[in-house]
């Protein structure tokens, strides 16, 4: 390292050019190393601190768990069975409608369109699940008494599937109510998945499906779809993530019970995860808590399996994209 | 003759198939709201007429396409009904909701709404909202401050030193799988975290500033490290090549060139945790006076106080949560407009 030839007009200058690789460069990588563990440490820590306090929980006398069960699998079941009912309603409604919307954005609407329309789903995004919640309870779950009463009409009598829609409930606040409003809740981050994937399509297998005749939704089913099949299944996957630990609507429009049964529009039914920790942690006794906590680390693990298998998934088709 | 006759019928074969005429499918758009209007006339709900309408569009389209195109093209016709309604249906929800919240919420915002507290001095004072907007101020404030020099200084790592080795690998997986945490676990987290350190019943704002920062760590991180990336090679290597060690590099000229970018993202990661709920719920907890102090006693934020509400379910109560219902969205509403125009201002000059 040579001296610089002119003499720098002010210290600053010469002490940049004549420290490289000093105390400087030392902390800042440090701090920025630091910086990066402590994220590997906060999503540790969420699990250990979850496991410390909410251990005890998995093995409480029978009397902690409340009048409906005994043990913590009897505790757990019926919430995942809530969880899982209202987490599978809400996608089934949301998937079709964000790939739809995703495809007006990548592929059919003019480039002046597209882009007001994505505003408007990342708008979606933005209202706080509060929000969503009140709506629900206050304004949506009236509108669709009379939906409740069609469907337990018109789909009750079939046999298999009529088990789904038994008695519906006079209040509307059911677990296909709070399957919808999860589904508007989900919506946005599908769709901004499915967009990313849909638009990355190579512009020359387009324009070749089109060179041969295809119609545009051929052209849709046999360039865009195939190559994006692995970015839409992890976006429901990550949509489904998503739906499992929603708290607020859930909590807020359904009313709860704990008797399981099939019927998506009874007047209680078991609520979910998320939603009973909410409603139930005022009762601040300690026994409860600790069953609550562990309730908490089941909905951890099941949302970071979920997102897991999700980013994998993604992780893997880029590879084999990049190849 | 009749060979020339057959001669010139050969030659009018059609090459190509009969097509729609180019108006088919607003040809088809009027007489579907016609019949939607028809029946709205008719004593139908205004629901049912716009099913109607569009049901008939989507059946109606494609049929006439199956008469004359043929299938390949009524099947595109019919997905691109399909395709453009289902856009139509996800509106549906947001305006009813957007709707729903300014006409039941504007009307209960005025003075004394924001200005004062649930806590009663007096018998007749008015009741507001101003103790949960300064809650929800200071928690995301709190959470700004944990969350900001963590996220932008693991982008900086995950860009500027770890690339591509393995340790920034699963830091950046790790960083997508978090942010799917659900918020209750993070309200979880940082409640296990308090009570242990504090004993059980330990309630204060900065509880939820760590439950929220949990939340907006990794949005802040994935928005910084798209920025950093964007951030041309040639300009840390002519600082590299005028001698510049490596961190000042970063501090004058990578993080500078990003700012926009990463202030936008920040202020996005803040927009989405302000109207968080359930973490608050078990950490912060809830109060009806003003409180200024974050690291003592319960703090109410908007969102908790728009759930409280809710559980009490009677006409006053439901007037308030619409009226802080309104204000958060427009609070929303408004971080967001400011992180386009934070972003348009602070873009990287051109040329």
């Amino acid at each position: 390292m040579t001296a610089p030839t002119t003499e720098a007009e002010d210290a600053p200058a010469a002490s940049w050019a004549s420290v490289r690789g000093g105390a400087g460069d030392r902390i800042f990588s440090g701090a920025a190393l630091l910086a990066g563990l402590s994220i590997l440490a906060a999503l540790a820590g969420v699990f250990i601190f979850l496991a410390i306090k909410g251990v005890t929980g998995f093995t409480k006398p029978a009397e902690v768990y409340g009048p409906h069960a005994e043990s913590f699998v009897g505790y757990v079941v019926p919430l995942l069975v809530g969880t899982f009912t209202a987490s599978i309603i809400a996608l089934i409604i949301a998937v079709p409608l964000a790939f739809g919307i995703a495809l007006v954005i990548s592929h059919y609407a003019p480039r002046w369109i597209a882009a007001p329309v994505a505003y408007v789903i990342d708008l979606l995004a933005a209202v706080p699940s509060v929000v969503y919640g009140l709506w629900g309870a206050f304004y949506l779950a009236k509108k669709l008494v009379p939906m409740h009463q069609w469907l337990h009409d018109h789909l009750g009598p079939i046999p298999v599937i009529g088990h789904l829609f038994g008695e519906p409930s006079p209040a509307g606040r059911t677990l296909l109510t709070a399957g919808i409003v999860l589904a508007i809740m989900i919506l946005p981050i599908i769709t901004a998945i499915t967009r990313e994937v849909f638009s990355r399509t190579p512009r020359l297998h387009e324009e070749a499906a089109l060179a041969l005749g295809a119609t545009r939704w051929e052209m849709v089913r046999m360039t865009v779809f195939p190559y994006a099949r692995s970015g839409m299944v992890s976006a429901v996957m990550l949509g489904l993530g998503r739906a499992l630990g929603e708290t607020m609507a859930v909590t807020m429009v359904l009313s709860v019970g704990f008797d399981l049964s099939w019927n998506v529009l009874a007047t209680s039914s078991p609520t979910s995860i998320a939603a009973n920790i909410a409603l139930k942690y005022k009762e601040r006794s300690a026994d409860l808590l600790n069953v609550l906590v562990a309730t908490g680390l089941v909905l951890f693990l099941l949302t970071f399996l979920v997102n897991f298998l999700a980013r994998w998934i993604v992780g893997r088709s880029e590879r084999r994209m990049a190849r | 003759m009749s060979t020339l006759e057959e001669v010139s019928t050969r030659v009018h074969v059609s090459l190509v198939q009969p097509r729609l005429p180019r108006q088919a499918p607003a040809i088809t758009g009027v007489i579907a709201v016609a019949l939607g209007a028809l029946m709205l006339v008719l004593g139908m709900g205004v629901v049912g007429a716009i099913v109607l309408a569009v049901v008939v569009y989507i059946v109606a389209l494609p049929l006439w396409s199956l008469a004359i195109e043929g299938r390949r093209s009524a099947t595109d016709r019919l997905m691109t009904a399909l395709i453009w309604s289902a856009f139509g249906v996800a509106v549906v929800p947001l305006v009813s909701l957007v709707w729903r919240v300014v006409s039941k919420g504007a009307g209960r915002i005025d003075g004394t709404f924001l200005s004062y507290s649930f806590f009663k001095t007096q018998i007749d004072q008015p009741v507001g909202i101003y103790h949960a907007i300064i809650g929800t101020l200071l928690i995301t404030l709190g959470a700004t401050i944990i969350s900001v020099p963590v996220g932008v200084m693991a982008a900086v790592y995950l860009v500027e030193y770890g690339k591509g080795n393995k340790l920034a690998k699963a830091i950046t997986f790790l960083v997508d799988v978090m942010t799917g945490i659900p918020s209750i676990v993070a309200g979880l987290f940082a409640f296990a975290l308090f009570t242990l350190i504090f004993g059980p019943a330990y309630v204060s704002g900065i509880g939820g500033s760590v439950a929220l920062s949990l939340l907006m760590i990794p949005i802040v991180v994935r928005a910084t490290e798209e920025m950093l990336m964007l951030v041309p090679d040639e300009l840390r290597e002519a600082a590299y090549a005028l001698g510049t060690p490596k961190w000042k590099t970063i501090v004058r000229i990578v993080l500078p060139t990003a700012l926009g970018g990463i202030l936008t993202g920040i202020t996005l990661a803040i927009s989405r945790v302000i109207g968080e709920t359930a973490p608050l719920l078990l950490i912060a907890g809830a109060t009806d006076r003003t409180n200024m102090n974050l690291f003592d006693g319960a703090m109410t934020t908007l969102p908790v106080l728009i759930y409280g509400q809710n559980l009490r379910g009677d006409a006053p109560a439901e007037a308030i949560a619409w009226g802080a219902a309104f204000i958060l969205i427009v609070i929303v509403m408004v971080l967001n407009l400011a992180a386009r125009i934070v972003g348009k201002i602070f873009a990287p000059k051109k040329g």
